[in-house]
């Protein structure tokens, strides 16, 4: 199953750093959320992106998980020659996740 | 006990007007508040305004006042705005003449300045946060280095008894902080208060956001009616809690899925949010649905003020030239690599310098990167080569490269456009909160 049938994300911009929220529709999958979307694994999911280093925050009372990757848009929307210069897509992207035992 | 009802008019400068209208009908609002500056913005108005010193406020400022001054005028709903840009004051004339031409009289329009700090920062070693170098160290041409306000000269201007203040660079937040702390006479150092109302903020900054715009996923996350999106309104109490709600009968949808998206939009550690007048602390927060389209908010915190105040650079760094066109059709993606690959080789033997180039299949691998799978059923793709690079005239070598393609490149490829730019790059240090000084000056129609 993805990421995408059992949470939402949203991603915002801030220069060259990309925060990605994941939310869980149901509170009670967030364990299992926190368990899989490790930094690591993120940074390897969105290998080509998350260039730098990437932290996590945890909000458990709103299932929520609040990811900021480093060094992620090309520079910072003024000066990225990427299409999707804000890095708004990515959090798509995100849902794309493979996540298993479920 | 007393709530307070704050509307968001604007999320951002190109943002609907008629939302805004139908807010300030039905809102029942004490205040709506246009948020217009994204990070870029002023840097591009001080551009326009060097070229032209009546310029450089939000474009949309005119019809935005037009539209919604008589409805609050007669509601007695106070305008709170940062679309005086780079230019607070000539925003606040075209807002008088706006009003006596409508005929409102007696009202009083407050101009905040003070954000421009350009001529305290560019001539001293002015740390950069992005770098660790200093402004001098970039040597590049500075267009506006502005600080971010906190909400001290909005409350003294309400206090001045302002019907609509118009500011430039403002933290967005300290916007809709601003008149909680006004009405309800918050302390300045009454932490966990400013940092709930700097969640209020945070929250309405967006407008639409948060009530269903830039959320819906068709057949798993419904937003009814978006076509007509309605902009939120906050329900504040005087102990900072609030009800995120929208007017009824518009479209949309409040939820505690579309505030928790809003919640962590843009934010970094969530435990500390640095604003200008509180470090503002949303990691307990908790929301409860309270109905149809109304969320409960609560558990919003904060700590002490760095004394720091951020400030965005902005400067000439470089030009961006971009050329596209199409293919279509059998091994269309084939053509498309090929036409990207003749153009960089062609950059190359002609001398263009490029800084640095990027190849997009546009419906390929524009977002994602590189994608190797199988292409033979692509049914068309666009092809887009893109570079910066130091002078305009190799900018716009790119755009001519990729045309040249007609006759010169792979099969049957068509519709081609091209654009050359100035990038205005952005960025950012602190300065101390004690050398920056805001001003507030009235007018009255």
């Amino acid at each position: 199953m993805r990421l995408h049938q059992i949470a939402h994300c949203r991603t915002g911009d801030k220069g060259n750093i990309s925060n990605i929220s994941v939310i869980a529709y149901d509170s009670t999958d967030f364990p299992l959320l926190a368990d899989i979307l490790t930094p690591d694994h993120i940074k390897h999911c969105l290998q080509g992106i998350a260039n730098g280093a990437v932290e996590r925050y945890e909000l458990p009372q709103l299932g929520a998980l609040n990811f900021v990757l480093h060094n992620a848009l090309g520079g910072g929307v003024t000066r990225s020659l990427a299409l999707d210069a804000h890095g708004k897509c990515l959090a798509s992207a995100m849902l794309d996740i493979e996540i298993p035992g479920r | 006990m007393k709530t307070l009802r704050i509307g968001t008019g604007a999320g951002f400068a190109g943002d609907r007007i008629e939302p805004a209208v139908e807010l300030a009908r039905h809102g029942n609002l004490d205040y709506l508040v246009f948020e217009c500056l994204a990070e870029r913005t002023i840097a591009l108005a001080q551009q326009a305004k060097m070229q032209n010193p009546q310029a450089g406020f939000d474009p949309l400022l005119e019809r935005r006042m037009r539209a919604v001054l008589p409805v609050c005028y007669q509601n007695k709903t106070r305008i709170i705005s940062n679309m005086g840009a780079a230019n607070p004051e000539i925003a606040g004339q075209r807002t008088l003449e706006i009003a006596r031409e409508l005929g409102l009289q007696g009202l009083r329009i407050a101009i905040v300045c003070g954000d421009d700090v350009h001529d305290q920062i560019v001539h001293d070693k002015f740390a950069l946060m992005e770098t660790g170098q200093t402004l001098a160290d970039l040597a590049k041409p500075v267009i506006s280095a502005n600080a971010y306000l906190g909400a001290g000269p909005i409350v003294r201007a309400l206090a001045d008894g302002a019907d609509i203040v118009l500011t430039g660079r403002v933290a967005d937040p300290a916007m809709f902080l601003a008149p909680l702390i006004h009405e309800f006479g918050w302390a300045m150092d009454d932490w966990q208060k400013l940092g709930r109302g700097t969640l209020v903020g945070h929250l309405l900054e967006c407008g639409g956001q948060i009530s269903g715009g830039y959320y819906a996923d068709p057949g798993i996350k419904d937003v009814p009616d978006i076509a007509n999106l309605g902009f939120p309104l906050a329900e504040v109490q005087e102990n900072g809690n609030a009800t995120i709600t929208k007017v009824a009968g518009t479209g949309g949808v409040v939820s505690v899925a579309t505030c928790s998206e809003q919640l962590l939009y843009e934010v970094h550690n969530p435990a500390a949010y640095l604003q200008p007048d509180v470090i503002a602390d949303f990691s307990n927060v908790t929301m409860v649905q309270d109905g149809p389209d109304r969320v409960n908010i609560s558990g919003g915190n904060g700590h002490a003020r760095t004394g720091t105040l951020k400030v965005s650079v902005g400067y000439v760094d470089s030009f961006v030239g971009e050329g596209q066109i199409s293919y279509a059709g059998a091994n269309c993606v084939a053509r498309g690599r090929l036409a990207l690959d003749i153009v960089d080789q062609r950059l190359k033997m002609t001398g263009v310098n490029c800084l640095e180039t990027r190849g997009d299949l546009i419906g390929l691998d524009a977002i994602l990167g590189r994608y190797d799978g199988d292409t033979s059923q692509i049914p068309e793709i666009r092809a887009r080569f893109v570079g910066r690079t130091a002078t305009m005239a190799d900018a716009k070598r790119i755009g001519e490269e990729v045309e040249s393609l007609y006759l010169n490149g792979p099969a049957a490829g068509g519709g081609v456009t091209q654009s050359a730019r100035q990038i205005v790059g952005i960025v950012s240090g602190l300065i101390d909160q004690s050398r920056v000084t805001p001003t507030i000056t009235f007018l009255k129609a």
